[in-house]
């Protein structure tokens, strides 16, 4: 960036963005926390959270809404990012919701659409007015009409016809008691800026967002890992391949691609150059109908 | 180095904005397989025999069901030369709300307009909101020339009445684009089928414009967003640390500028730009950064650094043009919160001193402002601010009024009279141009 020509860079624009948003809730929130998952959008948010407040610390706690279904190796990251940051890590358990019958397993063993109910409960016991999510608008249909301010009532819903409008950079924050903010600071990111950031900041990542060989097997169009809670069934075959993930989530349902990207570099150039999104390559749960995600959404969802 | 460039549409429904969006996303290679598949199987259900291009971007059920879109939805698309965020604002139910929001972030409005029906009085509005929120530059889609086999002189006509609406409405910098969005003429590439158009596609001249400001002809503003204070939290290094966080609204800081704070009148130096990744000389908008300044003067969030060579005046009387945004109607007396920059104050509307005709930027007497009026009010705040005209500043001449109680936004606001300001301006351009 040169002095003469005052522009920002498109990666640039997009972190002083985020960054002011990350800035306005704590200074308009009473008890803000960040939904960490150990994914790669919430890698780069907690980042962002960093470098907002230098050289203060991060000055919230992190929740990770924890279906069970864990890639080993996201836990691990998720702990001992934790820990190098000092932060306050509270856990709302899907298992543990199972576990005393307050959910139930359902039939497919899916846990992603499982997670609202924890969320709500960890957002209402931890009384938080203000939670980071790693959403971004380019995800999917429904999310595009979603504000970077999103007003949540007493039971988490989302009501897309009563959204508040959201002008210059002005955000209103103003909630009543019982109700919560999502925020989004990645609103306006797309996949690729994402993996650029990553790769401008050198922001690392769990390994199994690269180019790794994994015991998979297919399902439904999909590769899906062989683990303790993602067993093949019959007729499904085994086989070694070389795959990433783009997405992590419930192990579960969280698909693979074959992929030969080893670098963030080779990443970033698969991700310009690939034909499916993010979402649809390798989420078993936002294909089941089209308005999938809207509707989980309006119960609270991410 | 890629840009970023923020778009926001506008058009009366069926003018094929939903097609047009649907065609950048698709021509510029935005729209991916498995999105595409699923547009080509909705499109067969229905009985289409092509791929109807605007479903790409119907978001929600209920617009699906009713075949309209509802809420303004964001989208994304990039070519090698830039990335464009376009803010797609539907066109019928609460135009004004959802096109005041698009075009309060806007570099450009896109409009559409229909060749076979030419300048429409919706049109003049989005023209109007456009000129109101001041946005630097609009193109006009003058679309479905196809449907008019593609005729010069009734693209002309179209054209030049749009462009002197625009014109009586104080907007320069405005394109007329002849394109058919259903076939994709002059949206990515220059159409054959109007060889008597020597301009540009859509998508060129969109690569092509200049994003909003010039950060070194404008005086510097700094909203404080927090003041960072580690104490022992960040080691014995930063014990006395002490930073004004915020981005840059307007203009350039230098280390060594001398700065004046806003309400108090304080002065004192710069000393120090950080940034997480280490100090920096300078700083312009809309950069993130924190402040270090030479003197340990009281300053908290709410407070605006300026430059000490341009200072605005502060004041507890605003005069200014708000979009009103609520069912509930305005009337005078109403107690609301504004906010503007990181402040927010108590204030209340003394008068409601008119309402904007947009169809002729005309102001009309009013008695109270309902949803999707634009009108004129005078208010008084509870403690002064250093507002600006929004003429001068898109960044420090805005503000929002809130609803104090349930804490809805209530009302776009731009401090002065943004219309009638233009207006006033045009007549003394033209006064000029006779002169010479
Ligand atoms: N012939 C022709 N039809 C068009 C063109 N653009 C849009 N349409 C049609 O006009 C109708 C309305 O378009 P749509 O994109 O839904 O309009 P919107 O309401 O502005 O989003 C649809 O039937 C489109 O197929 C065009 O350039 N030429």
């Amino acid at each position: 960036m040169t002095l003469t020509d005052y522009r920002l860079t498109q990666l640039q624009w997009l972190e002083s963005e985020a960054i002011h948003i990350i800035r306005e809730v704590i200074a308009e929130f009473d008890r803000p926390v960040l939904l960490f998952s150990g994914g790669k959008d919430s890698i780069v948010m907690l980042h962002l959270a960093v470098k907002a407040f230098w050289p203060s610390p991060v000055p919230f706690p992190v929740l990770h809404v924890d279906t069970g279904h864990n890639f080993p190796e996201v836990l691990a990251y998720r702990d001992s990012t934790v820990e190098r940051l000092g932060l306050r890590l509270e856990v709302s358990s899907v298992q543990d919701y199972i576990d005393d019958g307050r959910l139930r397993e359902r039939s497919d063993g899916m846990r992603n659409t499982l997670q609202t109910q924890p969320l709500l409960d960890g957002i209402t016991e931890g009384k938080f007015d203000a939670v980071f999510g790693g959403g971004r608008r380019d995800e999917e249909k429904a999310r595009a009409k979603e504000r970077v301010f999103s007003l949540r009532d007493e039971f988490g819903q989302w009501d897309p016809r009563n959204q508040r409008p959201e002008l210059w950079n002005l955000y209103n924050g103003r909630h009543t008691p019982g109700q919560h903010v999502r925020v989004f600071p990645l609103s306006n990111w797309t996949e690729l800026d994402v993996w650029q950031y990553i790769g401008q900041e050198g922001i690392a990542l769990p390994e199994l967002y690269y180019a790794h060989q994994r015991e998979v097997y297919e399902r439904d169009g999909m590769l899906l890992a062989v683990g303790p809670v993602s067993m093949p069934r019959e007729g499904e075959k085994v086989e070694k391949r070389q795959v990433r993930y783009r997405t992590v989530g419930d192990m579960s349902c969280t698909g693979a691609v074959e992929s030969d990207a080893l670098t963030v570099d080779d990443v970033i150039a698969e991700v310009a150059a690939t034909r499916i999104t993010e979402r649809g390559a390798t989420r078993a749960d936002d294909r089941t109908s089209e308005a999938a995600m809207e509707d989980r959404k309006k119960e609270g969802y991410f | 180095m890629a840009t970023l460039l923020r778009l926001a549409t506008a058009g009366s429904v069926d003018d094929g904005k939903s097609t047009l969006v649907g065609r950048l996303l698709y021509d510029s290679k935005s729209v991916l397989a498995d999105q595409m598949e699923a547009v080509e199987r909705v499109s067969t259900d229905r009985g289409l025999g092509t791929a109807d291009l605007a479903l790409l971007t119907d978001g929600l059920r209920s617009e699906r069901e009713q075949g309209i879109t509802i809420d303004v939805a964001y989208r994304y698309f990039a070519t090698p030369k830039r990335s464009f965020i376009l803010a797609d604002c539907p066109g019928h139910v609460q135009y004004t709300r959802n096109t005041v929001t698009g075009a309060s972030t806007a570099d450009c409005v896109v409009l559409l307009v229909d060749v076979r029906h030419g300048l429409q009085e919706q049109t003049q509005r989005h023209l109007a909101v456009a000129s109101l929120l001041r946005v630097p530059h609009v193109v006009v889609v003058v679309n479905k020339i196809d449907l008019v086999d593609f005729d010069e002189e009734t693209y002309e006509r179209v054209s030049s009445d749009v462009l002197e609406s625009a014109r009586s409405l104080g907007l320069y910098d405005v394109a007329t684009i002849p394109v058919s969005a259903l076939e994709g003429d002059n949206v990515v590439e220059r159409s054959s089928r109007t060889p008597w158009y020597d301009g540009q596609s859509l998508l060129e001249h969109l690569e092509k414009l200049s994003p909003i400001g010039e950060p070194h002809s404008e005086p510097l503003r700094f909203p404080v967003q927090l003041v960072i204070r580690p104490q022992q939290a960040a080691g014995e290094e930063f014990r006395d640390y002490r930073g004004y966080a915020g981005q840059v609204a307007s203009g350039l800081v230098r280390v060594g500028d001398p700065i004046t704070v806003q309400p108090s009148g304080r002065t004192s130096t710069v000393v120090g730009i950080d940034t997480a990744d280490g100090e920096l000389a300078s700083a312009f908008a809309p950069q993130s950064v924190t402040l270090r300044l030479a003197d340990d003067i009281d300053i908290s969030r709410g407070d605006l650094i300026v430059t000490s060579r341009s200072v605005p005046p502060v004041t507890q009387d605003i005069d200014g043009t708000i979009a009103w945004l609520a069912e509930r109607p305005l009337v005078p007396g109403a107690k609301v919160l504004l906010k503007h920059g990181t402040k927010t104050v108590q204030a209340m509307v003394k008068a409601i001193s008119g309402k904007l005709d947009l169809d002729d930027a005309r102001l009309l007497p009013a008695e109270s402002l309902a949803l999707n009026d634009i009108g004129h009010v005078n208010l008084r705040l509870a403690s002064p601010i250093p507002a600006e005209e929004y003429l001068h500043s898109r960044s420090t001449g805005a503000f929002l009024l809130i609803d104090p109680q349930e804490g809805s936004t209530l009302a776009a606001g731009m401090v002065g009279d943004a219309l009638l300001d233009t207006k006033a301006e045009v007549e003394a351009v033209a006064g000029t141009t006779v002169l010479a």
